[in-house]
């Protein structure tokens, strides 16, 4: 059997920090065609960035830990949801989002973007060797 | 005192397992690529399709596309969750694993692209109806369907994905750990089946909707 690492809680956070992104985009699509007051859609977003910034930090001082499969997947990972972030972007911009509202709705995307190849890649990696 | 009698069957349980699955290192299992390529090109043509009815604001295709996805997400969810989930469960480990190696590189491709069709063309068709506006009567089910979506996201991309692509690079390993892939079936089979309960929610929500 692999040996259980002690490992920071990076799939709770990363769905927590999700759940923050998915929750600021629910509130802002429920007014449309109208903009929506943007102190809750602020207060999501920086929720949702504070977990992301506390998991890379917590994750970054793991030291037994697969970094190369890790790296790998994150990689590719980040590759895909690059090219769908473009295209929801792209369909922001086709739809006028200008101002404010767009640079919140793009930061969401960004994290978003970040959060699934970092969740996928350290669910892949926990189960692997570690590097020496 | 449940709890550590408990750990110590489950871990003779999975010693056990580990026995029973152990292969050969003269033997290695002859595995495909991580997700099924050949069936990329099926994907592309519909979601191009998917595109095409978009851009068009074609009633009918998007009709098409957001009831046949959505009937295809909801009756795989509740499947998986409700009746493979705890066939899975009583299987032994090694008729696990063959099922997974099986199983999941066809999810893997399926998933995404039925929660495409459904959510891109319900988006558009909620737009089209006039449901999308704060003075429709009806907007409140449609940011209800929202949030129900959103817990599903949630749910699909932090623990249901992350485990189906763990268990494939389990799989891969000439000697894959039994505990490994039990463990993380088990948070599949759970996270399908919270989802699975969300499309419940789903079928309120959408004949609210329609009628």
């Amino acid at each position: 059997l692999t040996p259980e690492r002690r490992l920071p809680p990076v799939t709770q956070l990363g769905a927590a920090s999700m759940a923050f992104v998915a929750a600021g985009v629910i509130y802002l699509a429920s007014y449309l065609p109208k903009h929506a007051p943007l102190g809750a859609a602020i207060a999501c977003l920086a929720s949702a960035a504070v977990l992301l910034g506390v998991n890379a930090v917590l994750l970054s001082r793991t030291r037994e830990f697969a970094w190369w499969r890790f790296f790998q997947v994150m990689r590719w990972g980040l590759l895909a949801y690059f090219v769908v972030a473009g295209m929801l972007e792209y369909t922001f911009l086709y739809d006028h989002t200008h101002g404010a509202l767009l640079a919140i709705m793009t930061c969401m995307l960004v994290l978003f973007m970040v959060n699934v190849p970092l969740l996928l890649a350290f669910t892949v990696a926990r189960y692997q060797v570690a590097d020496r | 005192v449940f709890g550590v009698v408990g750990r110590l069957v489950y871990r003779r349980l999975m010693a056990v397992a580990a026995s029973a699955v152990a292969v050969p290192p003269s033997a290695p299992r002859e595995l495909g690529a991580v997700i099924p390529v050949r069936s990329l090109p099926l994907v592309a043509v519909v979601l191009a399709g998917l595109v095409v009815a978009i851009a068009g604001n074609w009633l009918w295709a998007l009709t098409f596309y957001h009831v046949v996805g959505g009937a295809l997400w909801t009756s795989i969810d509740l499947f998986v969750g409700f009746v493979i989930g705890p066939i899975l469960r009583m299987l032994p480990v090694p008729a696990r694993v063959e099922f997974t190696t099986r199983f999941m590189p066809k999810m893997l491709v399926i998933m995404p692209t039925v929660v495409t069709m459904t959510l891109g063309a319900g988006f558009q068709l909620a737009r089209q109806s006039g449901h999308l506006s704060t003075s429709d009567p009806r907007h409140v089910w449609v940011v209800v369907s929202m949030c129900v979506v959103g817990v599903m996201a949630v749910v699909a991309l932090a623990l249901l994905s992350p485990a189906n692509l763990a268990v494939l690079f389990e799989l891969r390993k000439p000697q894959p750990d039994p505990a490994v892939v039990g463990a993380l079936m088990r948070r599949f089979v759970y996270a399908a089946g919270v989802t699975g309960a969300m499309q419940v929610a789903t079928f309120v929500i959408m004949t609210r909707l329609a009628s």
